[in-house]
């Protein structure tokens, strides 16, 4: 049974209100109005009943402002407006709606407190709940850190619920009956006597009325729709070729533009030919951006044609020309006190442990990942002398409004962000480098809309990637037990360069990212102690799915399975034993049922490994069996234990954690980003596969629900696939391996 | 060049430089954009379309190659009124995610069942490694090329 803790609507205003007076950012903002974008530009008889529905003679349309890069949250979205609306959502428009400020994300700050997220302390809470006021006021209108539900979960289900019971009472008004007497049902009014009033026949008389406020939501076992399996209102555009993703979208006139940047990632061109793209037929300019040259043609493949055609002379960049000196850089970090950054986890007495001897060390490299989602970058740009428009796949609609406002010299409120449906992005659209470009082609084609495409080549070379990491491992065991744990991560900081390049403005203090996912983790381990250190700037990184887990998952769960396996303990039942969070335990304990585990052998050239992680609240455990065959290791079964406190669409579910953990595997044993002569040398697919279909294993999932929050999953399933294999692997050759890629150090079927 | 060939049923003539590939004929030309640019050098199999009846990579056939030839690309397999039994059964087993890949996923196995409506396991691997989904849809495509099966059987 589901344990969520209740959330009345009361706690849902008190929380976007009542800590308003804040210090840190100050009453006045907070309390600001936020302003409502769909009230602008609505036509008559149009209600807009709440910022998330519409309805008027064509229609209802929802608004589903957490983008979708493929997780499904337009669908997932949808349905929680429905659930309470009362209508099909096959039935609706489905619609991102314009960016604007009310849409801000009043969740995704809440990884940045510092509690890990099984702390239900009242002061953890408190603190939460508070992360919604800097996203209010810096318009975090931003979609990441599986924050989509869990920030929708009472927000949308609300708004479907003041529309109906506004469209109720409308209906009552009209007829001099009562609004309890009445009921809906799939998008109709029914009056005691049966007749049945459309919504859109009630969407004039409703916008004239106050909201009705009193409203108590649905308890999950009224749901007619969340919590079995849907199907989700995308699939038949996405299995028929007719949804249109931003590379697919046209404007009348447009023009089709390429660009080459430095990829040596911010330098200069210090001279170049353009010549030999000119003379190519269809090649209509070619134009500086920055750090690069941009082409415009009739159509995308002249474009990159004309692009590589150019004859550049690169500058430098800043950091390391290899990857074996960025290596370096980050091992002169770790460890090191003038590159402390913070230390999360300090219990016991680590360095006393320590000097009693028997310490059991281990070093970890972590790659540089792409995040090489299917579609590359596009953005379609317009600019004239009066508006700005941006027609892209984005997770972060206003950062790009505010950054083209300034480009232009536009009012923000002249620049329309229209966000269309993305192939995939695993954070790649948290950034928007190309959009920049894209409007600097166009501030130079003043009327022309100008489609800018990136060809896979120059979205891989000017991927933000994942941070590289090193880490040192140092602990002891007594008794046969996991006695002292001390990490060690050493990597650039990603929070401050990512909000800088989107914001200009700087984040003091120290980053998180670096220990997320290792010093936030269940265990109550007598000296435990998780330390991060900051390396220099290198090649710039951004969030990829899973953040700060994403590595961290394999470092900490790595060490922590080195460590039991030296005590001489079963890896399950160790982890168990340390586990102090019940909701994790239990996740453990589930995957060890579904396993069958019975210790890690599973006879000759056969072994299974258990990885564990908790990162956005969700714990998740998996157990990896394989093979080591005479052609590598084959991965036969991996089975996965989840809690998001409430599971809104099974079918959803197991889409995004078997996914997830494909990802987690596949980046694992295959994907890494190198640098030579500061440029990437992955540029295209055939150097970054990630997993195929004939390397997929069978994945089982099982999703429970005792958490006391509701969670998302798009991204945790991904950090405990990397160690479950690497710890299987160990069960199987004996062999500990502790670098990424696996295929480094061992072969795969 | 001039070259003249048929589309999903249609009969199309396009003006273009005689190396571009069907792949931008497709979508720039034509404005059929269901087939997709993923990779440019055939790894990933998004821009898979139909050939005289064989799947092929669109980014690598080059418009000197079109003359005459039948193309089916994912909007003339089926529709969303009326989709193919593979499509049928995307649908069914809830397979995308992004959906960027399975255009061209749909394409290979429409294409594998069009040759051999009844593929062992392996075969199916074989058939449909060559298509890469990066949101790792993989387990529900194994399943509903098995359900298509079932579909194109009764």
């Amino acid at each position: 049974m589901s344990r969520l803790r209740t959330v009345s609507r009361r706690t849902f205003l008190v929380g976007s209100a009542a800590i308003a007076g804040g210090v840190a950012f100050g009453t006045y903002v907070a309390r600001k109005p936020i302003s409502n974008p769909l009230l602008d530009g609505l036509s008559d008889g149009e209600a807009a009943i709440t910022p998330y529905v519409k309805i008027d003679a064509t229609g209802i349309t929802l608004i589903t402002p957490r983008a979708d890069m493929g997780q499904g949250s337009y669908s997932m979205q949808a349905h929680l407006i429905a659930e309470e609306l009362d209508i099909d959502p096959g039935t609706a428009t489905i619609t991102p709606g314009m960016p604007g400020p009310a849409y801000f994300n009043g969740t995704v700050l809440q990884e940045a407190v510092p509690f890990p997220a099984y702390d239900e302390s009242a002061i953890a809470e408190a603190m939460r709940d508070f992360m919604a006021v800097p996203a209010k006021v810096f318009e975090i209108q931003l979609t990441g850190g599986s924050s989509t539900v869990p920030d929708s979960f009472v927000n949308l289900r609300m708004a479907g619920a003041v529309a109906r019971e506004t469209l109720k009472e409308a209906a009552a008004q009209r007829h001099g009956i009562g609004r309890n007497e009445l009921t809906t049902e799939d998008g109709y009014v029914i009056l005691p006597d049966g007749t049945r009033i459309a919504y859109n026949a009630l969407a004039a008389d409703a916008a004239a009325i106050v909201p009705v406020q009193d409203i108590t939501l649905r308890p999950s076992s009224a749901w007619k729709r969340l919590g079995r399996p849907t199907r989700r209102t995308d699939m038949v555009a996405k299995c028929t070729g007719t949804e249109v993703y931003g590379i697919d979208f046209a404007i009348e006139g447009m023009v089709f533009a390429a660009v080459r940047a430095n990829p040596a990632i911010g330098g200069d061109v210090v001279s170049f030919d353009a010549a030999p793209a000119a003379g190519i037929a269809g090649v209509e300019k070619v134009l500086p951006v920055s750090h690069g040259l941009a082409v415009v043609a009739n159509n995308t493949w002249t474009a990159f044609k004309a692009a590589n055609a150019i004859n550049i002379v690169w500058g430098p960049a800043t950091y390391p020309e290899t990857s074996a000196a960025i290596f370096d850089t980050l091992e002169a970090a770790v460890d090191n006190p003038d590159a402390f950054d913070h230390r999360k986890r300090n219990d016991g007495n680590v360095d006393a442990s320590l000097t009693k001897g028997d310490v059991i060390e281990a070093a970890y490299r972590i790659p540089y990942l792409a995040h090489a989602p299917m579609e590359p970058m596009n953005a379609i740009v317009r600019v004239s002398d009066e508006v700005c428009e941006i027609w892209t796949g984005t997770q972060i609609p206003l950062f790009i409004r505010n950054k083209a406002a300034a480009m232009t010299g536009l009012d923000r409120s002249n620049v329309h962000v229209h966000v269309l449906p993305m192939g995939g992005s695993f954070g790649h659209r948290l950034e928007m480098r190309h959009v920049e470009q894209a409007v600097e082609i166009a501030i130079a084609l003043k009327g022309v809309p100008v489609k800018l495409t990136w060809s896979r080549e120059e979205d891989m070379t000017h991927d933000y990637v994942r941070p590289a990491a090193v880490a040192r491992g140092r602990g002891r065991v007594v008794d046969g037990k996991v006695e002292t744990f001390d990490l060690s991560v050493g990597q650039s900081a990603m929070s401050p360069e990512w909000f800088g390049r989107l914001t200009g403005l700087s984040i003091p203090g120290p980053d998180a990212t670096i220990t997320t996912g290792s010093w936030d983790q269940p265990f109550a381990i007598p000296n435990y102690r998780v330390t991060g250190y900051r390396a220099p700037a290198m090649v710039p990184v951004s969030s990829w799915r899973s953040v700060g887990a994403s590595g961290n998952g394999f470092l900490h769960d790595s060490f922590l399975d080195e460590l039991i396996h030296a005590a001489g303990a079963d890896p399950l039942a160790e982890r168990i034993r340390l586990c102090q969070h019940e909701t994790s335990r239990m996740v453990l304990e589930a995957v060890g049922e579904m396993s069958g585990w019975d210790g890690p052998s599973m006879g000759k050239n056969r072994g299974r490994g258990v990885g564990f992680c908790m990162s956005f609240g969700v714990p998740v455990a998996q157990v990896i069996e394989i093979t080591n065959t005479d052609r590598g290791i084959k991965i036969d079964k991996v089975y996965v234990a989840v809690d998001i406190g409430e599971v809104l669409d099974p079918v959803n579910l197991e889409a995004q954690v078997t996914g997830g953990v494909i990802f987690g595997l596949g980046h694992a044993m295959n994907c890494e980003m190198t640098y030579d002569n500061h440029a990437a040398q992955q540029t295209n697919y055939h150097a970054y596969e990630g997993m195929r279909l004939y390397q997929t294993p069978q994945i089982e999932v099982k999703a429970l629900t005792n958490g006391s929050r509701i969670r998302g999953i798009g991204e945790p399933g991904v950090p405990p696939a990397a160690p479950a294999l690497a710890n299987a692997i160990f069960a199987a050759t004996g062999q500990r391996i502790r670098e990424l890629p696996l295929h480094k150090h061992i072969d795969f079927v | 060049m001039q070259t003249s060939f048929t589309v999903n049923g249609t009969a199309r003539t396009v003006d273009v430089p005689d190396d571009m590939p069907l792949l931008w004929i497709l979508r720039d030309e034509i404005g059929l954009t269901g087939t997709k640019y993923g990779c440019g050098i055939a790894q990933c199999g998004a821009c898979t379309v139909h050939l005289d009846g064989l799947a092929v990579r669109a980014c690598q056939v080059e418009a000197r190659e079109l003359s005459g030839v039948e193309v089916t690309t994912i909007e003339g397999l089926g529709t969303p009124a009326v989709p193919h039994p593979v499509q049928a059964a995307w649908i069914e087993t809830q397979v995308a995610q992004c959906g960027y890949c399975q255009s061209g996923q749909i394409m290979q196995a429409a294409s594998l069942l069009a040759g051999n409506p009844d593929p062992t396991d392996a075969d199916i691997d074989a058939a449909m490694s060559g298509n890469l989904c990066r949101c790792g849809t993989y387990p529900r495509i194994r399943a509903a090329v098995r359900l298509a099966i079932q579909k194109q059987g009764s």
